[in-house]
């Protein structure tokens, strides 16, 4: 075999991978719609992931927005005192947080948490026979499995974005005020005159996407789990990986789309 | 209904419940089933040997829908399984259950709700009557004084147990059983038997029991199966097995390591 013929078939085997891959997303997806309108929704087992989901997530969302907010604030006004443009931290910390980091963090720690503990919980019960029990009861998997995972995450994902934003904004204001002692009109006004709905509604927006594609995605990898504890494993971090690389690439294109294309973001 | 198979010796009844129909199953380059043809009866119990890796539990998840053959058919209760989506199998899933070898129990339910899953998910909602049923199949099989303890907490054998119940607890006309007796004293394998053997008598189910137990076969058998390379090496009922002239056959029953020459 030549190199061109090497490297064509490589590109090739990984194109297929690729689109088998969306394949099985897609498969998923819909037997995810056909779960959701069967109207059959086990709101105890929705109960039960949504404090696993939202209630058990808090810490890490909280924690993740203040530092980031902290830290934001702090870097931003040392420079934008070089401009003397110091008061106008608190609006762009606030749309900042509002528009990406509140969801784009809150969806990589959503990811890195419940997104493995999804793929691991559903993975175990694959290699364990689980899964095929559920089936031998006349259980479609999805429907227990995926959808009360799914609805918890559409539940707590935009709750989970709007604390990581407040903490965020609260720790912002903390160091602005307390740290650089500005004056608490000048932060809360700028902040309140260049922060909107369309702001929020962004970061809304893109809370309950993230939260989709986590689900999706680490359910994914639970279902297919195969060869044991080794399996799991690997199906663990593929979930998070691929949860956080995909939220990360989502974001970019979704503040295309929500600022140009479909503009609910233009001020 | 099925077209009778052009092998009359498969077929001792007419009463015909599950046929499998030239099934063939492989995975990747391994070819697990080279074309399996069977009948069983309405109430008649099938045990399944054969040594390890020779496509057993793959035949018998057949049966259930849970794994599709590559070629061939199979047919339960007149119903073709393999042409049915995974969410056209729930007719078929109430009138068979099955017993997974390691039990499969939820983790996350005590034993008396995983007992109960089935009639709860079937939409039964009289909790009396639910607590009712799942203690008559806990008591079936001892494990009543253990109805609050987490799959984590009980033995391999109180597993199984567990599992039992809840495959039979649904009442289905067929129960498949994988490997029932494995990693159970001689005492707990006996009372399994005497359970599926109360099963058959009373209820007229009909089993598939995979198991390399050969004490037990004979006990509970009303005709055997021998997986060999994929293929069925033999098929009759106990006596006939006995008088097999089929060393490999022999071998097998007799535990003599040259069965796989």
């Amino acid at each position: 075999m030549s190199f061109p013929s090497d490297l064509l078939a490589l590109v090739g085997r990984v194109a297929l991978h690729f689109l088998s891959y969306l394949g099985q997303l897609a498969a998923l997806a819909g037997e995810l719609l056909t779960a959701l309108r069967s109207g059959v929704w086990r709101l105890r087992l929705v109960a039960q992931q949504i404090v696993a989901i939202g209630y058990g997530s808090q810490g890490v969302v909280i924690v993740t927005g203040a530092f980031t907010g902290a830290v934001f604030t702090f870097q931003t006004y040392a420079k934008f005192k070089d401009f003397g443009v110091e008061t106008t931290v608190g609006a762009v910390v606030s749309v900042a947080l509002c528009r990406e980091l509140g969801p784009v963090l809150a969806g990589l720690m959503v990811a890195g948490r419940v997104g493995a503990a999804m793929a691991a919980d559903i993975g175990t019960m694959k290699v364990t026979e689980q899964v095929d029990a559920l089936r031998v009861m006349g259980v479609h998997p999805v429907d227990y499995l995926v959808l009360p995972r799914f609805l918890a995450m559409m539940i707590s994902m935009p709750f989970l974005v709007a604390e990581s934003i407040s903490f965020g904004l609260a720790a912002s204001y903390a160091v602005s005020s307390l740290g650089y002692q500005m004056p608490t009109a000048w932060y809360l006004t700028h902040m309140i005159d260049h922060t909107n709905m369309e702001d929020l509604s962004i970061g809304m927006i893109k809370g309950f996407v993230f939260g989709m594609l986590i689900t999706l995605i680490s359910c994914h990898q639970g279902l297919a789990a195969e060869n044991g504890a080794v399996g799991v494993g690997a199906g663990t971090t593929r979930a998070v990986v691929i949860s956080s690389l995909v939220l990360l690439v989502v974001n970019f294109f979704l503040s295309i789309l929500l600022n140009y294309v479909f503009p609910i973001g233009t001020t | 209904m099925p077209a009778p198979t052009s092998n009359p010796a498969l077929a001792p009844a007419d009463d015909v419940f599950i046929e499998l129909r030239g099934v063939k199953k492989r995975f990747g380059t391994q070819e697990v089933l080279r074309g399996i043809d069977l009948k069983l009866c309405h109430g008649e119990t099938l045990c399944v040997i054969g040594p390890s890796g020779e496509g057993k539990t793959v035949m018998m998840k057949h049966v259930i829908g849970l794994i599709k053959p590559d070629e061939g058919d199979v047919f339960v209760d007149g119903m073709h399984v393999n042409a049915l989506k995974e969410r056209e199998m729930a007719p078929i899933r109430k009138k068979v259950s099955m017993l997974f070898q390691g039990a499969a129990l939820f983790d996350n339910l005590t034993v008396e709700e995983n007992v109960a899953f089935p009639l709860i998910e079937r939409g039964l909602r009289d909790k009396k009557e639910i607590r009712r049923r799942v203690m008559e199949a806990l008591q079936a099989v001892d494990l009543d004084q253990h109805a609050h303890k987490y799959p984590t907490n009980l033995s391999g054998g109180m597993k199984k147990r567990t599992g039992i119940a809840r495959a039979i607890i649904d009442r289905s006309e067929c129960i498949l059983y994988d490997e029932p007796n494995s990693g159970l004293d001689p005492i707990g394998s006996d009372i399994i038997d005497q359970m599926i053997l109360r099963m058959q008598k009373r209820f007229g189910v009909t089993s598939i029991i995979v198991t390399h137990d050969m004490r037990s076969i004979f006990k509970i058998a009303s005709r055997i199966a021998m997986l060999y390379r994929g293929e069925l090496r033999f098929l009759g009922t106990p006596d006939e097995l006995r008088a097999t002239d089929d060393e490999i056959v022999h071998n097998f029953i007799n535990g003599r390591s040259d069965v796989t020459c």
